[in-house]
């Protein structure tokens, strides 16, 4: 990277402390794809110029793929260390690119100590493009480009988060079409509940082909994305269609970087 | 007089039978632990009044929204009707408030509107079950019972409605006969034009309305009784649901308490745990879970909106929410049965898990909430989807072989993939 991340253990050091931390999650942090969704983050967290920091090797998984597969043990395992981690550090805010974090530290670490201010990069895009400190210039234009967004359950109907990601596309000038299935009615990618770690049970067709078929039928340039699972599933649905010249998967933080040029 | 006092008898009898049957439901649901579903009250009794008397969920499918508008707002308004028809037949009256004149008129004139519409919405139902065949109303848990269960439903509608505009087109022509007894009371915008169908001799019309006075409230007291083993009992459950159906994001689990405890204890040996249900982790049986739970199973309707946005489903898997609460309810039944036959002690060596729902049917869930999301009445079958998985992970270690894998790597390595927790931030390093 051309700037440095700065992480916790370094700022506690210099004594200081951020104003956001930003939380990985595993798949940011180890899965290819998603590691570039994480660098583009931290590229528009220095190009705004707040004041952020990562956990670095400090971070755990959540706990969330074990709690959505019922082992409730492991789940408050890694939460409870997590919180330790996150508690010492003592963090106010927290942004993550993954909407499993998101909803996993939002809603289910207060109960057991953790009680933070959790955002998802997208709404954070969204207040950066209100407070006019994020706009759509001096990068690739998206003008008049058909774009689609697929609605990460956890976020979406999970947390009721529908319109932040919209807003950060709309700044494109870009042409918005939403899929049949949309928002509350969005359908699910096939990766939540800990599907993502495992072969789908024996049916006709395999859940993100079927959204696949659905966002294609947009006839989109870019269908855009805010979770690295879903990244995953419509990708490798992209690849199964053999579309993957006409029809690019980006998450929205990879739109926003791309369009100011960053 | 012979009258008054058979009415009151079949009255009572239907009365009595049908609290001996509710009571049965809520001994059931009683069965379930314990949750705390009493806070908020405020904000419950919005969602109540929102979705329930709202039906605010419902206008999502349109066509089928409006025509059970009409149908709820018949139900609600006609049995204003049904309490005079109460007092008259107690005190051998006939049409007891009409007194109140003009208004009277209006509402008799209402319910006749109100009861056509019924009757035509009810026959448009019964055309998407049966000859539209919807693919809403299928699925391998609609089975024999439950189709019969919503003709048997809708016929019944179609019969009260027809005879109660039936007794208005006797009693109406009656009244223009000048007979005695018979009150000029009433507007009959409907049933008007069914007097030509009826016979002209005065002691004919009598028998017409009478008979059909007698089917309309017998009828209504059968059907009251009929709720108890039906899935029309959402007409009652609908309320109690949504006022206490769950506040929080929908995205959030529950954390146990009891594992807390263990957890605690396991980092800080100092730890003093707190009092909680002790028990097993997660559900088995229809008992282990909670009494929200089993309320659920008791309002579903079978409508199927869950299984239609259920992403498993849709792609053919074997998982189909409606039946994760159609056999939740059929189990607690059958324990309830169990309990009235044999005592409470009794064990049928049954449970819900495997031998209703199976484990291909719970890990097929992407935990999407589209199910949650669709239901018009607020139940929650990812709740019970969840607590199989955990009975299944944490008290038998039985989950598929990728899975305990996954489970493996998050406690070796912090991820849920066999990466080294060292190259966490390796990330860092590229462009």
């Amino acid at each position: 990277m051309e700037f440095k991340v700065p992480t916790m253990a370094e700022l506690m050091a210099a004594g200081e402390e951020p104003e956001i931390l930003f939380w990985v999650g595993c798949a940011g942090s180890y899965d290819e794809r998603a590691q570039k969704i994480t660098r583009d983050i931290c590229k528009i967290l220095h190009h705004v110029g707040i004041k952020y920091a990562v956990l670095g090797t400090e971070e755990g998984c959540t706990g969330d793929p074990a709690k959505r597969a019922g082992n409730e043990f492991l789940f408050q395992m890694q939460a409870m260390t997590n919180i330790e981690v996150l508690n010492a550090y003592n963090i106010k805010k927290i942004v993550t690119g993954c909407p499993h974090c998101f909803n996993t530290i939002k809603n289910e670490y207060p109960g057991l100590g953790g009680t933070y201010e959790v955002i998802h990069h997208t709404q954070l895009i969204q207040d950066l493009i209100n407070e006019g400190k994020l706009k759509a210039e001096g990068g690739e234009s998206f003008k008049g480009k058909k774009i689609t967004y697929h609605d990460p359950c956890y976020l979406g109907r999970g947390n009721g988060v529908y319109e932040a990601p919209r807003k950060a596309l709309e700044v494109l000038d870009a042409q918005l079409v939403e899929m049949k299935r949309c928002k509350s009615n969005g359908l699910c990618c096939g990766a939540g509940g800990a599907q993502m770690f495992k072969e789908p049970e024996k049916g006709k067709k395999d859940i993100n082909v079927e959204r696949i078929d659905e966002a294609l039928e947009t006839n989109p340039q870019v269908i855009a994305a805010g979770c690295p699972f879903c990244m995953t599933m419509l990708s490798d649905g992209v690849k199964l269609k053999d579309k993957e010249q006409e029809v690019k998967v980006l998450d929205i933080a990879e739109i926003t970087v791309r369009a100011n040029g960053l | 007089m012979v009258a008054q006092i058979l009415f009151l008898v079949i009255t009572l009898a239907a009365i009595a039978l049908f609290s001996f049957n509710f009571r049965k439901i809520i001994r059931n649901i009683r069965l379930g632990k314990s949750a705390d579903r009493k806070d908020q009250p405020q904000k419950r009794l919005l969602t109540m009044l929102r979705v329930a008397f709202g039906q605010s969920k419902m206008v999502v499918r349109p066509i089928p929204a409006f025509l059970h508008f009409f149908v709820y707002i018949g139900f609600v308004i006609i049995n204003i009707e049904v309490l005079e028809i109460m007092i008259d037949g107690l005190f051998g009256t006939h049409r007891v408030f009409h007194g109140i004149g003009g208004l009277y008129n209006f509402l008799i004139g209402s319910f006749e509107i109100l009861a056509l519409t019924v009757w035509i919405s009810c026959a448009i139902f019964l055309v998407r079950r049966n000859i539209l065949k919807l693919k809403r109303f299928k699925g391998v848990e609609m089975t024999n019972w439950p189709k019969s269960d919503a003709n048997y439903i809708l016929i019944v509608e179609i019969l009260l409605m027809s005879v109660f505009l039936l007794m208005n087109a006797a009693d109406a022509k009656l009244q223009l006969l000048g007979s005695t007894h018979y009150t000029v009371a009433g507007a009959f915008p409907v049933s008007q034009y069914l007097m030509n169908i009826l016979p002209s001799s005065e002691s004919a019309l009598v028998m017409i309305e009478r008979g059909c006075w007698w089917f309309h409230i017998i009828g209504i007291l059968a059907f009251l009784n009929y709720l108890p083993y039906s899935k029309h009992f959402h007409i009652l459950f609908a309320f109690p649901n949504t006022y206490f159906s769950n506040l929080e994001p929908k995205g959030e689990f529950t954390n146990m308490a009891s594992v807390t405890n263990e957890v605690k204890a396991m980092l800080d040996p100092s730890f003093v745990p707190t009092e909680t249900e002790a028990g097993k982790f997660g559900a088995k049986d229809a008992t282990d879970l909670t009494w929200v739970n089993l309320m659920n199973a008791y309002t579903c309707t079978e409508c199927g909106r869950c299984t239609a946005v259920c992403p498993a489903n849709i792609t053919g898997k074997l998982l189909s929410p409606r039946k994760i609460m159609m056999d939740t309810r059929d189990r607690i039944t059958e324990i309830g049965k169990n309990i009235d036959k044999n005592g409470a002690e009794h064990q049928d060596g049954k449970a819900l898990l495997d031998d209703y729902i199976t484990r291909e049917e719970i890990w097929a869930c992407t935990s999407c909430n589209a199910c949650v999301e669709a239901c018009p009445v607020n139940i929650d079958p990812l709740q019970i989807i969840t607590e199989l998985r955990r009975y299944a992970v944490m008290e038998e270690s039985q989950a598929p072989a990728s899975i305990n894998a996954m489970l493996g790597n998050i406690e070796n390595n912090q991820a849920p993939w066999k990466y080294s927790p060292a190259d966490r931030f390796n990330w860092a390093n590229e462009n």
